[in-house]
C-alpha cells in the first residue's frame, strides 16, 4: 500500500521534529502556529516525550531551554507577536549554545496584524531579532513535504551547531494540505546529541570548541557540574570580563557558521541552464513564482527559478553567480521588501534587481508575478 | 578547619562578589548545608538562578548550575525537572526576579506544583543595578527609584505562593540560619512546588537608604520582628503591627507533582517506557 | 486533467471539513492533490472558504483560479464566490439558504441543510450532503473512496449516519 496520505504543512512540520528526535515541546496557543503544539500534545506522550503548555511565549522557550540542558531535543513554535516576546532567550541560546528549533509559522505584522492570513514579513527579524552579534541559522519550505524535511534539517542543525535554529514557515505552506510521502525513520540521517570528549579528571572544559569549533556541552545529570550562562564566558564557561576574550567568543559563534556556510546553504534552482532571467523565491510563494516561471516559459521568456531553502546564512555565493549569469533578478516577497536588500547586496550592481512585494493578506496570483517577469525582460519575448 | 559543606563550592570561583555585610552568602550556605543534610547526589542535583545578585550564587556552587535570563528561572528550571525528573532541581531567584519580571512564571510553576524547590533571597532591592525599588520593598521605603520612599504596596510573596497553588512554602531570615536551613531542606523533601523565602540583608543598597547601614542592625532588626510561625498564630491581630512577621512553615498541602501527573498522561498515550 | 473546486459557507458549516476528506480520498486513488482554506479571526460565524485542486501532474500555486465547481451554502458565500466560475462550471447551491441564486449557465440547487435535518437528523451532516453531491457532479473520485475517507475522519459512533448523509447528497443529484 502506498504510503502517500494528505497531510498539513504544520502537522509535516511535527512529524519531521519527532522523526529528528525532539522530545520536548513547550509552546503557547497563537495562529497560525497552534496545530504543531496540537499535533505535538497528542503525539509526544506516544513516544514518551514531554509537551507542555507554558503561560507565555517567553516562559515557553526557557523551558525547551532548560529540557535541552536535561538532554532532551527541544522545540517550540509560534508566529509574530510569540517570536517577538521570544527574542531575548533566543539570544540566550546563540550565547550559552543550547541546541533548539523555533517555527515560526509567519503571519501579517506588525504587531497583531492579520492573525490568519499569510505573510513572509519576518525574514529580517530571523535574522536581527534578538539583541547583539550573533549568527543564525534560518530554513524556509516550499511544500508540506519539504516542512518534514526542513524540520529533520532544522534539529540536526540545532543539535550539530548547538544553536538556535529558526524554521521560517509561512501560513501558506502551513495551513496546505497536500499529497505527501514521507520517508521511514531508517531513511533519514539524525545528528545525535553532541557528548563530552573528555572525563571532569582529564580536564574536561565544556565550552572548549571541538575542531568544527562547536562545544561538546555536557548535558545536565551527567557528572560533569558545569556552568552555563547568557554572560559571556571563557572554555570554562564562566563569566569574564576580559576584551580578547570576548572578542573571541564572539568571533567563534560567528565562525563555526561561518565555515560550514557552503554545507547549511541549500538553493534549488528551476529552468535555469539557458535563462536570461531569473526570478528569486522562497517558502509558499516560490509555488506561485515557478507557476508564473512556467507560464513566462511558455511565451518564449528565457527565465528560471532560484528557490533559496536556506534563507541565512544567505546564499551570497549563489546569488553572485546568478548575477554573473543572468541580466535581471526578479525578487518576490511576501512582504514590503526584506530579502531584496541582500539579494541587491551580493548583486552589487552586476545586473538589474527588481522587487515584486505584496502585504494585503492574500497570496500572489501567478498573472502578478508573469507580468513583472515580463516587464523585466523588457516586454518582450 | 575542614568544614564538610565546602566540597559543594568551586573554591576556584570564591571569594563571591556579593558586598561585606550582605546576606546572601548565609542563605547559599543554608541551601549547601541542607543539601548535604538530605544527602542529595552532586551529579544529580542542579542550581538554577535568575539575574541578580542573589542569582550569582550559582556560579559558587559546584553542581550543574545554570545562570538564566532575568526572571526565567522557574521556566528554565521546569523544563530540565520535567525533561530530567531524577534531577533534583533548585532555583535560586531574588525579589525583583522572582516577583516582577518573572511573577507569571512564578505564579503558573506554584500552579503547575512542578516538583521544584525554590529559595527567594528577599533583600528588599535590586542591588546589583545599585538599589532601584522593586515589588518587595515595603511602602515607604527608600531606593533610588523611589526617592521620596515607594508608593507601591509590597507583595507578601509567601501568600502569592500558597495562592497560586505551592505545596510548601515557608520564610526565616539570615539571622535565623539553622531555622532557614532546616526549612530549606523540608522543602527539599516535599515532592512538589517548595517556597523559601530567605530574608536577607543588604546594607549598601537598602540599609544605607534607609538609615540601617549597618549589616548588624539589620539583622538584629530580624531578629527583634521575625514571629514564629505558632506565636504568630496565637498573637491577637492588634499585636501583628509594624514590622512584624512571621516565620517558620507558613503553609503545606498535599498534592500531585506535574511530572507525575504527566506520567499519567503518557500511560493514557501509551507511550510509557519508551 | 486538473480539477479545481471552491467550498464556501459561513464558518461551522463544515465546508473546510468536506473539502479535506475529497481531498484524501483523491490522494487515495493516487491522485495529486492540495487544500487551502481562509477564513477569519473568529472560529464560528465569519466567511469561510476552503479550496480543493486535483491533478494527476504536480500542483504548484496552491489557490483556485478559474473553479471548475464552486459550492455555496449562504447567500453571502453565492454571491462572493460564484462570478470566477469557469464558463462550463456549475454552481452548487443549497437551496434553502441560498435563496436568490446568482445568474450562472448551470446551476444546481440541492436542500443540504434540509436533507441533512430531516433525513440525518441533524444540520450537522450538511456538509457530509454537500460532499455526497459534489462527489457525484465531479464525477471523478469515486463515491467508495469517499465513504472510506469520511468514516477515517469522522468519530466512530457517528459513521451510520454520515454514510446516510454521504448517500442522501449522492442520489439527490439527479
Amino acid at each position: 500500500m502506498s504510503k502517500a496520505r494528505l497531510m498539513q504543512g504544520n502537522e509535516a512540520c511535527t512529524e519531521g521534529a519527532l522523526a529528528a528526535g525532539v522530545r520536548f515541546f513547550g509552546g503557547y496557543p497563537i495562529t497560525p502556529s497552534t496545530e504543531i503544539a496540537e499535533t505535538m500534545a497528542k503525539k509526544l506522550p506516544q513516544y514518551g516525550g514531554t509537551f507542555i503548555q507554558m503561560e507565555d511565549e517567553i516562559a515557553s522557550m526557557g523551558v525547551v531551554l532548560g529540557a535541552s540542558l536535561a538532554g532532551k531535543k527541544a522545540l517550540t513554535a509560534s508566529s509574530g507577536p510569540g517570536i517577538s516576546l521570544k527574542q531575548e532567550l533566543i539570544g540566550y541560546a546563540a550565547a550559552a549554545e543550547i541546541p533548539v528549533v523555533i517555527v515560526n509559522v509567519q503571519r501579517v505584522g506588525p504587531s497583531t496584524g492579520q492573525p490568519t492570513a499569510p505573510s513572509q514579513g519576518d525574514v529580517m527579524q530571523a535574522r536581527w531579532g534578538t539583541h547583539g552579534d550573533h549568527p543564525m541559522i534560518a530554513l524556509s519550505p516550499w511544500s508540506v513535504k519539504e516542512a518534514f524535511d526542513t524540520a529533520v534539517m532544522a534539529v540536526n542543525y540545532s543539535e550539530r551547531f548547538r544553536t538556535p535554529v529558526i524554521l521560517l514557515m509561512d501560513e501558506i505552506v502551513g495551513h496546505l494540505r497536500e499529497k505527501v510521502e514521507l520517508p521511514d525513520a531508517a531513511e533519514l540521517d539524525i545528528y545525535p546529541r553532541r557528548q563530552p570528549s573528555c572525563t571532569r579528571a582529564e580536564g574536561y572544559q565544556p565550552y572548549a570548541p571541538a575542531e568544527d569549533l562547536v562545544p561538546n556541552v555536557a548535558d545536565f545529570g551527567t557528572g560533569n557540574r558545569i556552568h552555563v550562562t547568557g554572560l559571556i564566558h571563557d572554555e570554562t564557561g564562566f563569566p569574564v570580563g576580559n576584551p580578547k576574550i570576548t572578542r573571541e567568543a564572539i568571533d567563534r559563534l560567528h565562525q563555526k557558521i561561518a565555515i560550514a556556510a557552503d554545507e547549511i546553504t541549500h538553493v534549488e534552482e528551476y529552468c535555469m541552464d539557458d535563462a536570461e532571467y531569473a526570478v528569486v523565491a522562497f517558502g509558499g510563494t516560490a509555488r506561485t513564482a515557478y507557476e508564473a516561471v512556467l507560464q513566462a516559459r511558455a511565451k518564449g521568456i528565457k527565465v528560471g527559478m532560484v528557490r533559496l531553502i536556506t534563507i541565512w546564512p544567505f546564499a551570497d555565493k549563489a546569488i553572485k553567480a546568478l548575477a554573473a549569469k543572468v541580466k535581471g533578478i526578479l525578487v518576490t516577497e511576501l512582504n514590503y521588501g526584506q530579502l531584496v536588500g541582500e539579494v541587491e547586496r551580493a548583486v552589487a550592481g552586476k545586473c538589474d534587481v527588481k522587487l515584486c512585494a505584496k502585504y494585503d493578506m492574500t497570496i500572489f496570483e501567478p498573472e502578478e508575478i508573469l507580468s513583472d517577469i515580463e516587464a523585466l525582460a523588457g516586454g518582450k519575448a | 578547619m575542614e568544614r564538610s559543606y565546602e566540597k559543594y563550592f568551586r573554591q576556584n570561583r570564591l571569594p563571591h562578589l556579593w558586598c561585606p555585610g550582605c546576606g546572601n552568602g548565609i542563605a547559599m550556605k543554608a541551601i549547601v548545608k541542607a543539601i548535604e543534610m538530605k544527602g542529595l547526589d552532586q551529579n544529580k542535583t542542579v542550581i538554577v538562578s535568575g539575574i541578580g545578585c542573589s542569582s550569582r550564587a550559582s556560579g559558587y556552587m559546584d553542581f550543574d548550575t545554570v545562570h538564566t535570563a532575568h526572571g526565567r528561572a522557574i521556566p528554565f528550571a521546569t523544563g530540565i525537572k520535567m525533561a530530567n525528573p531524577e534531577l533534583n532541581v533548585i532555583v535560586i531567584t531574588g525579589d525583583g526576579d522572582c516577583t516582577a519580571i518573572g511573577g507569571n512564571h512564578f505564579i503558573h510553576g506554584c500552579r503547575r506544583n512542578v516538583d521544584l524547590t525554590v529559595i527567594l533571597f528577599d533583600n528588599n532591592i535590586y542591588g546589583m543595578t545599585g538599589g532601584q525599588a522593586s515589588p518587595m520593598t515595603p511602602t515607604g521605603k527608600k531606593a533610588t527609584t523611589a526617592p521620596y520612599g515607594a508608593v507601591d504596596h509590597a507583595f507578601d510573596a509567601c501568600k502569592l505562593a500558597e495562592a497560586a497553588g505551592a505545596t510548601y512554602v515557608a520564610r526565616s531570615t539570615a539571622y535565623h540560619v539553622q531555622h532557614l536551613t532546616d526549612l530549606i531542606a523540608k522543602g527539599m523533601d516535599n515532592k512538589g512546588f517548595s517556597f523559601i523565602e530567605a530574608m536577607v540583608q543588604c546594607p549598601t543598597s537598602f540599609g544605607r537608604k534607609n538609615k540601617m547601614a549597618d549589616p548588624a542592625a539589620m539583622m538584629m532588626w530580624m531578629r527583634d520582628n521575625a514571629v514564629m510561625k505558632a506565636a504568630w498564630d496565637k498573637l491577637p491581630e492588634e499585636k501583628k503591627t509594624g514590622d512584624k512577621f512571621p516565620i517558620g512553615v507558613l503553609y503545606e498541602a498535599s498534592d500531585i507533582d506535574y511530572a507525575t501527573a504527566y506520567d499519567h498522561v503518557i500511560d493514557l498515550a501509551g507511550g510509557a517506557g519508551k | 486533467m486538473r480539477k479545481q473546486i471552491r467550498l464556501s459557507g459561513s464558518g461551522g458549516q463544515g465546508v473546510i471539513t468536506a473539502a479535506i476528506i475529497y481531498a484524501e480520498a483523491a490522494v487515495a486513488e493516487g491522485w495529486e492533490a492540495v487544500q487551502s482554506q481562509s477564513y477569519g479571526p473568529e472560529a464560528r460565524g465569519g466567511a469561510s472558504k476552503s479550496e480543493v485542486i486535483i491533478d494527476k501532474e504536480p500542483i504548484y500555486h496552491p489557490h483556485v483560479s478559474v473553479p471548475d465547481v464552486v459550492l455555496a451554502m449562504t447567500q453571502k458565500a453565492a454571491d462572493k464566490y460564484h462570478a470566477d466560475l469557469h464558463e462550463d462550471g456549475i454552481l452548487v447551491l443549497d437551496t434553502d439558504l441560498v435563496p436568490e441564486p446568482p445568474k450562472c449557465k448551470n446551476v444546481i440547487r440541492i436542500p443540504i441543510t434540509k436533507l441533512a435535518v430531516e433525513e440525518v437528523g441533524k444540520s450537522l451532516f450538511a456538509n457530509i450532503v454537500a460532499l455526497g453531491a459534489l462527489t457525484k457532479i465531479i464525477g471523478l473520485v469515486d463515491l467508495e473512496s469517499v465513504k472510506t475517507a469520511v468514516s477515517h475522519r469522522v468519530p466512530p459512533h457517528t459513521i451510520d449516519q454520515n454514510m446516510k448523509a454521504l448517500q442522501l447528497g449522492y442520489d439527490a443529484v439527479k
